[in-house]
């Protein structure tokens, strides 16, 4: 395949950025996405020219790391990471442009690598429950009913690569919070913390700088784990019943 | 802040269809008509002052509308803070067209309500070279009548109901998110259907009137 790929290279945090067009005329369809960078970056070292930087971790789309935004969408055209997208997806495209993770909460530090720890601290202010340390209890001494389980691990494929910031048009990270505030609630372990959890949740979320929500839902088309709109709904829910309780 | 936008949202769209319950009257005829909009202003005597239930309603929905544009405002400017720099390639098509029109729309559909409310409240313009502003008088159905014997009324009109069909059909269906009522597959589906029932009723409903005088079956 011959491809030509416009990448977005920032030398540092504070530095200027642009597209630069790399020209690959021995592109496998068989190469996942990653691996084409990665062969991209030996020609680039053995040129002596910088490669360009990208996060990837586990290469199985579990970890998150690997945030790309591919022709203006995060992780690509398929429903999944951008490590298990493969450059079969782009038979019949010329061009292919890659650009980091936009938000202003998302800093670029460096070509396609993001500062991500603001949803980090978005965990600590109350995507937690607290548990005595100690033997692990007995899995089945807390009975959760099917509905709940199942709902709570639906929402908890979330892998926290932020690509629903990414996409949305206001850079809200809403999905990402009704991910957590869903998988955590739905089960009893959840419920000490139910009320502080999404008010402390929102309001870091607020304070590093991502835009509020206004219902697009491109978020949810562009989570790789299928995360559904309705997690919002149930944050939203939250929220209210936490503002009547008077947090 | 966003509760408050679909709260408000909520009060506009119980209006909306108020008005346009009392717009369809027009097919009852000019007493009916008349009658209904004299009724509106004595409403609630003798407690109330003549015009006083309508003020009481003008106030809430200017109070209402005060807060659904601050809060739109208020998103849409944290919006283009929280992304300064611009993506190179935008996958627009991705992205509801429907939510794309919320904000200006919205700010069409003021700049209508301003239009609409100079026409047939504030200043009552006949814009009719062919009916004299005497046999007008003081009933609104007269003026109403003669103004949609214009076209190009009409036309200001049906553009202003597209904008608001769509308007309402995502907002509907986004309030009851935000409010937290779409926790299920089934909730969502009644939303959704709500949503587009309320669009296309209030669409159709207020465009009937109009359509009708413009092609004279109402006179």
């Amino acid at each position: 395949m011959k491809i030509t790929l416009r990448i977005w290279r920032q030398a540092g945090k504070d530095a200027p950025g642009r597209l630069v067009s790399y020209q690959r005329d021995d592109v496998s369809p068989d190469m996942s996405f990653l691996e084409m960078l990665d062969v991209l970056n030996e020609d680039l070292i053995a040129k002596g020219e910088e490669p360009v930087e990208f996060d990837s971790d586990c290469r199985e789309g579990i970890c998150g790391m690997c945030g790309l935004v591919i022709n203006g969408e995060p992780h690509g055209p398929q429903v999944t990471t951008t490590c298990q997208l493969h450059m079969r997806s782009f038979e019949g495209c010329d061009s292919i442009t890659i650009e980091p993770l936009r938000a202003d909460a998302f800093p670029v530090l460096r070509d396609l690598v993001v500062d991500r720890s603001p949803l980090d601290r978005i965990i600590q202010a109350g995507g937690y429950v607290s548990v005595n340390t100690g033997s692990a209890p007995e899995a089945h001494s807390q009975l959760v009913p099917k509905v709940h389980a199942d709902r709570a691990f639906d929402a908890a494929v979330c892998i926290g690569c932020g690509a629903c910031a990414a996409a949305c048009p206001n850079a809200s990270a809403m999905l990402f919070l009704g991910a957590k505030v869903t998988h955590l609630g739905e089960l009893p372990q959840g419920q000490p913390e139910r009320d502080a959890r999404v008010v402390n949740m929102l309001n870091q979320h607020d304070e590093e700088g991502f835009g509020g929500c206004t219902n697009v839902g491109a978020c949810a088309t562009a989570c790789p784990k299928e995360i559904p709109l309705d997690v919002i709904s149930q944050l939203n829910k939250d929220l209210r019943h936490s503002l009547v309780r008077g947090l | 802040m966003k509760l408050l936008m679909a709260s408000t949202g909520g009060l506009f769209v119980f209006y909306v269809l108020a008005h346009m319950y009392g717009n369809l009257k027009v097919f009852a005829g000019q007493d009916a008509f008349d009658t209904y909009a004299h009724h509106l202003r004595t409403l609630g005597e003798p407690i109330l002052p003549y015009e006083g239930f309508l003020w009481l309603f003008r106030v809430a929905l200017i109070l209402a509308l005060v807060g659904h544009a601050y809060s739109a405002f208020y998103l849409w400017s944290k919006a283009s803070g929280a992304r300064s720099t611009r993506y190179a390639v935008s996958a627009a098509s991705r992205m509801a067209w429907k939510s794309q029109t919320m904000r200006w729309g919205g700010v069409a559909l003021l700049l209508f309500l301003v239009w609409h409310l100079i026409q047939f409240t504030i200043v009552k313009v006949n814009v009719n070279p062919d009916v004299k502003d005497a046999t007008i008088g003081d009933s609104p159905y007269a003026l109403v009548v003669a103004s949609f014997q214009v076209w190009w009324v009409v036309v200001i009109y049906l553009l202003a109901l597209a904008a608001l069909g769509l308007h309402l059909q995502h907002g509907v269906w986004s309030g009851a998110q935000t409010l937290g009522w779409t926790n299920s597959p089934r909730a969502r589906r009644t939303a959704q259907t709500t949503a587009y029932a309320i669009a296309l009723v209030t669409a159709v409903g207020f465009a009937l009137p109009p359509l009708f005088i413009l092609f004279g079956v109402v006179d």
